[in-house]
C-alpha cells in the first residue's frame, strides 16, 4: 500500500449533538522488539501522534507507543455545533505522515 | 448476567423438550397411520421426512466469539479487514499498464457509466470456489482464480494468496458475497478433488499425529487451552486475526493447523491446499458466509 488506506466514520449531526467519529488507519505498528527470519531485530516503525482538527483547532490528539497493535482504530466524541471541514493527522516513524479531510455535516 | 444466560438456557431446553415430544407424537401418529393405510390394503405412501428440528449442528466460528469480536466484525466502522476490502476495490477499477482492469471486463454496465457495478457472477463469485478450470484442467479457489485474471488478461506476475494484490481483491470479493449461502459447483471434475480433501482431512500427520478430524469434528466445541476448538467452516476468508495483526487467507490459517500438529506444511500454491479447501467448503455448503471476518 504506497498511500495508506483510512477508514473514516464521520455521522451527520444534528446541531449541539454529541457524535463519535471514528478512524482506523492501515499501519503495520511494528514494535521495534521483534527479530525477523533471520534474528535481526526489525527497526521501529509505529505512528507516535494522531490528531483531529475542526478547522484549524484541535480537537483531540493522541500519542501512541510500540504496544499499540497494528492498524490503530481510534474512537472519540465531539459536540457537533458547527458544520466544517475535519482534518485527521497521522504522524510517525521514518518521515510517515499522511492526512485525510472529511466535512462534518451539521444539520 | 450470568443469571439470564442461565433462565434462557433452561427456557431453551424446555422449548426443545416441547419440541421433542412433538416429534414422537408425530412419530405415533404416524405408525398409526401406516397402520390404518396397511389395513386398507392401499400402498403406503413414502412420505417425505419432515424436518421438525433443524438438525444441522454446523456452527460458524463466529457463533464462539465473544459479542465485543462480533460487533467489530459486523461493523464495517469497526471492521479493520474493511481496509482491505477498500483496497481491493480500488484495485477492482484501477487499470495496470499492462492490461484491462478487473472492472473492464467484468461489470454490467449501467445507466450512469460502462465501468459500474460489478455483474451478478462477480457478485457471488466467493460462494462458488474452488471451481474447475479447464486450461488448467484441476480446480482453482478463489485466490487463484483471482491471480489467473491477473496473469492471463493483465499480464501481472503471479502472487500467492497472500500476496498483497490477490488479498486485497479476495476480502473485497468474500466482501460481496457476505450473506449469500456457500454453494460449490455441482461439476463431476469436481468429485475426485473433493475426496482426496476428504482423504486429506482424515489424514494423521506430525510429530502429533493428528488429522483435522480428530480436533474439528471429535472435539469441537471444546477448548484447545484457552481457545475453542471451532468445527472449521471456512465461511469468512480472507480473515482479519486479531494474532496476526492482518488479513490471512485460508492456507496460512491451515498452515498454522499444520505446524500445530508438527507437520510439515504442504507447499506453497500445491494441490493438496485446493483439495482441502474444495473439501471444507463442500462441508460447509450452504452455510452463510460473513464477508472478510475477524478472529481472535
Amino acid at each position: 500500500m504506497a498511500t495508506p488506506r483510512t477508514l473514516i466514520n464521520v455521522p451527520a449531526a444534528r446541531s449541539g449533538e454529541i457524535i463519535e467519529i471514528r478512524a482506523t488507519i492501515a499501519h503495520v505498528m511494528e514494535t521495534g522488539l521483534r527479530p525477523d527470519d533471520q534474528g535481526r531485530v526489525v527497526a521501529r516503525d509505529i505512528v507516535t501522534r494522531f490528531e483531529c482538527r475542526l478547522d484549524g483547532a484541535t480537537v483531540f490528539a493522541a500519542d501512541m507507543f510500540p504496544a499499540v497493535a497494528a492498524n490503530p482504530h481510534i474512537a472519540f466524541r465531539l459536540r457537533a455545533e458547527k458544520p466544517g471541514s475535519l482534518v485527521f493527522l497521522w504522524e510517525g516513524d521514518r518521515g510517515f505522515r499522511h492526512t485525510e479531510t472529511v466535512a462534518l455535516k451539521v444539520t | 448476567m450470568r443469571a439470564a444466560v442461565l433462565r434462557w438456557s433452561v427456557g431453551a431446553s424446555r422449548v426443545l423438550g416441547a419440541l421433542g415430544g412433538l416429534g414422537a407424537l408425530g412419530a405415533l401418529g404416524a405408525l398409526v397411520l401406516s397402520a390404518c393405510v396397511s389395513h386398507i390394503g392401499s400402498t403406503p405412501v413414502e412420505a417425505a421426512p419432515v424436518n421438525l428440528l433443524n438438525t444441522d449442528t454446523r456452527r460458524a466460528g463466529f457463533a464462539d466469539m465473544s459479542t465485543a469480536l462480533q460487533a467489530m466484525q459486523q461493523d464495517d466502522t469497526l471492521n479493520p479487514a474493511i481496509l482491505w476490502v477498500r483496497e481491493g476495490e480500488a484495485l477492482w477499477s484501477q487499470a495496470p499498464a499492462s492490461g484491462p482492469s478487473c472492472a473492464g471486463c467484468h461489470s454490467s454496465p449501467t445507466s450512469q457509466s460502462q465501468t459500474g457495478h460489478p455483474s451478478a457472477s462477480i457478485q457471488t463469485a466467493a460462494t462458488r470456489h474452488p471451481a474447475f478450470d479447464g486450461t488448467l484442467n484441476k480446480p482453482v479457489t478463489l485466490a487463484g482464480r483471482v491471480d489467473l485474471c491477473r496473469q492471463r488478461h493483465q499480464n501481472l506476475k503471479p502472487q500467492d494468496a497472500d500476496g498483497p494484490e490477490v488479498l486485497a481483491l479476495s476480502a473485497w470479493l468474500m466482501h460481496q458475497a457476505r450473506g449469500l449461502p456457500i454453494t460449490p459447483p455441482p461439476d463431476p471434475r469436481l468429485t475426485a478433488w473433493t475426496q482426496r480433501g476428504e482423504q486429506l482431512y482424515g489424514a494423521r500427520m506430525g510429530q502429533l499425529n493428528l488429522a483435522c478430524t480428530h480436533c474439528h469434528d471429535q472435539y469441537a466445541g471444546q477448548r484447545l487451552g484457552g481457545a475453542p476448538i471451532p468445527q472449521a467452516h471456512p465461511t469468512g476468508y480472507p480473515t482479519y486475526r486479531l494474532e496476526w495483526q492482518k488479513l490471512g487467507s485460508l492456507p496460512r490459517r491451515l498452515r498454522a493447523c499444520m505446524t500445530g500438529v508438527r507437520a510439515e506444511p504442504f507447499a506453497t500454491g500445491s494441490d493438496e491446499w485446493v483439495a482441502l479447501e474444495g473439501y471444507l467448503m463442500t462441508r460447509a455448503a450452504g452455510m452463510t458466509l460473513e464477508g472478510a471476518a475477524v478472529r481472535p
